[in-house]
């Protein structure tokens, strides 16, 4: 068993000035006050990577920086996966014993630390080095290849990704910290800018400066209650040239694991945290992992099946479509939100009193997979 | 044996000689039952379009002029998926054929309708 016992979440958009280090650095400062631990009761530590500050040895040059000195500390790197990938081995490391208090924490300065270019480049090399990238690939084109076919098969339609888009823009009006939050509706989704057909710019998330972390610990240290009680994870391919399919990937298995550990069923989530980097990604998501029918998601989200007042919130904070999407901290920001759901603190987005959250993640083009069950406690 | 990433017209894949299994990027043993007993064959160029996507924003300065281009996956008559250029306004579903091209510095298959 393990407790998330403090999250914290810079505003996502843009910091200029600050570095991977400062914006992991305040993510990392506002979790020790969420949850009321001093630095030196911190004996773990997990961080991710930084396209800004690529480094051999992330953890501990953090450690270092913000005056740690764990006795469990690595790096990981699963791409949009990462955040929830830690959050599942933070779990596993305090009951194993290794660490009382493991905390988690990403940041980088995507969007200033660097060209637009640059930024599209890095994140292109996801693809095969030979066989794809040459193509001129890039993200929004691998997810445009996925899109064509998942729409071709299953009959989801623009309007239904827009409606996904036009729910997390919702969403976001009501985080100050979100970097979207004009409102928007299925008109302008379908109206802006072709990026890599059928995704158009509104069913992309942005490039964001941020940081997020949380502390996972082995007891309770405070009134928050929540704990995490189900991990899964599926890997399938990496490349979309070699993926097996572009209906079925790993979610369903990733979340079926989770759910096992959990002793918990698909219908029992009082509340959902979505990866999101696309409209597509989250259509494939929700539909897959049986959130939604096959071909529903779009229109669920149009009747509030989603919204806070309906049957599944999700992403209540905008997700990365709106809020943003930093790297590794893009994710965790979904795992801050629940937390914040989870212990009554989430404002006006709080949405009645969840007990049980589903969050998913996922890396690559849908390649990697990960699901945890988090549970407020009794 | 040379294909189009080395600069030649081609496309290459493998099959494995204990269990027949084909499969396209290159490597010394075959991905499904680690056989080394493996063969490079070429492929015919032709195929059908899985999945295709139209890229109005190329990923860097030296490619801008050449958006949109479209960037389509191909299940070949030989049994394996690759990612190769298309003509615009090919769907999926449509029987295609290689041809080669220059894109920027690289050279690369690119599929066109089969009419034959």
């Amino acid at each position: 068993m393990s407790w998330i016992t403090g999250a914290g979440l810079t505003a996502f958009g843009k910091h200029p000035g600050k570095t991977t280090l400062d914006l992991m650095a305040a993510a990392a400062a506002a979790a020790l006050a969420d949850a009321g631990l001093e630095r030196g009761e911190v004996d773990g530590l997990l961080t991710g990577y930084s396209t800004t500050f690529p480094h051999l040895m992330l953890s501990t040059v953090f450690a270092e920086h913000f005056g740690l000195q764990p006795r469990y500390a690595h790096a990981i790197q699963l791409g949009g996966g990462t955040g929830f990938a830690m959050a599942m081995l933070a779990h596993h490391v305090v009951e194993a014993g290794l660490a009382r208090h493991v905390l988690v924490v990403a940041g980088e300065n995507r969007l200033t630390g660097q060209s637009r270019d640059a930024a599209v480049q890095t994140l292109a090399q996801v693809g095969h080095p030979a066989y794809e990238v040459p193509m001129g690939a890039t993200i929004p084109a691998y997810y445009g290849l996925v899109a064509s076919r998942y729409m071709h098969e299953i009959g989801l339609t623009d309007d239904d990704l827009a409606q996904l888009a036009v729910l997390m823009r919702s969403h976001a009006q009501r985080h100050p910290g979100a970097q979207f939050r004009d409102p928007i509706g299925v008109v302008d989704v379908l109206a802006s800018k072709p990026v890599a057909t059928p995704l158009k710019l509104l069913d992309c998330c942005p490039v964001s400066d941020g940081g997020a972390a949380f502390l996972v610990s082995r007891e309770r240290v405070n009134d928050f209650a929540v704990r995490i009680i189900g991990t899964g994870q599926a890997h399938t391919h990496q490349h979309v040239s070699a993926a097996p399919s572009l209906t079925q990937f790993g979610a369903a298995a990733s979340a079926r694991t989770a759910m096992q550990a959990a002793k918990v069923g698909i219908d029992d989530f009082d509340c959902a945290a979505i990866y999101d980097s696309f409209t597509i990604t989250l259509a494939i998501l929700l539909e897959e992992i049986g959130l939604a029918p096959r071909g529903a998601s779009g229109r669920l989200a149009a009747e509030g099946h989603f919204s806070r007042g309906g049957k599944l919130p999700l992403n209540t904070h905008g997700g990365l479509l709106s809020y943003g999407h930093c790297g590794v901290g893009g994710a965790m920001a979904h795992l801050v939100e629940s937390h914040l759901q989870l212990t009554d603190r989430a404002a006006d987005r709080q949405a009645g009193a969840p007990r049980l959250a589903l969050l998913h993640g996922d890396g690559g083009v849908l390649s990697s997979h990960v699901s945890l069950v988090l549970e407020r406690a009794a | 044996m040379n294909d189009w990433t080395q600069g030649t017209a081609g496309i290459v894949f493998q099959r494995c000689s204990a269990c027949s299994h084909v499969w396209y990027f290159r490597r010394s043993f075959c991905p499904r039952c680690g056989s080394t007993d493996t063969t490079m064959v070429q492929a015919s160029g032709s195929g059908v379009v899985y999945a295709v996507t139209e890229v109005m924003r190329a990923p860097s300065e030296q490619l801008r002029s050449h958006a949109p281009y479209a960037i389509g996956l191909i299940d070949t008559d030989e049994g394996f998926r690759m990612m190769a250029h298309v003509d615009r306004g090919i769907g999926i579903g449509e029987r295609v054929r290689v041809r080669y091209i220059a894109f920027g510095d690289a050279f690369l298959p690119q599929f066109t309708r089969d009419l034959s």
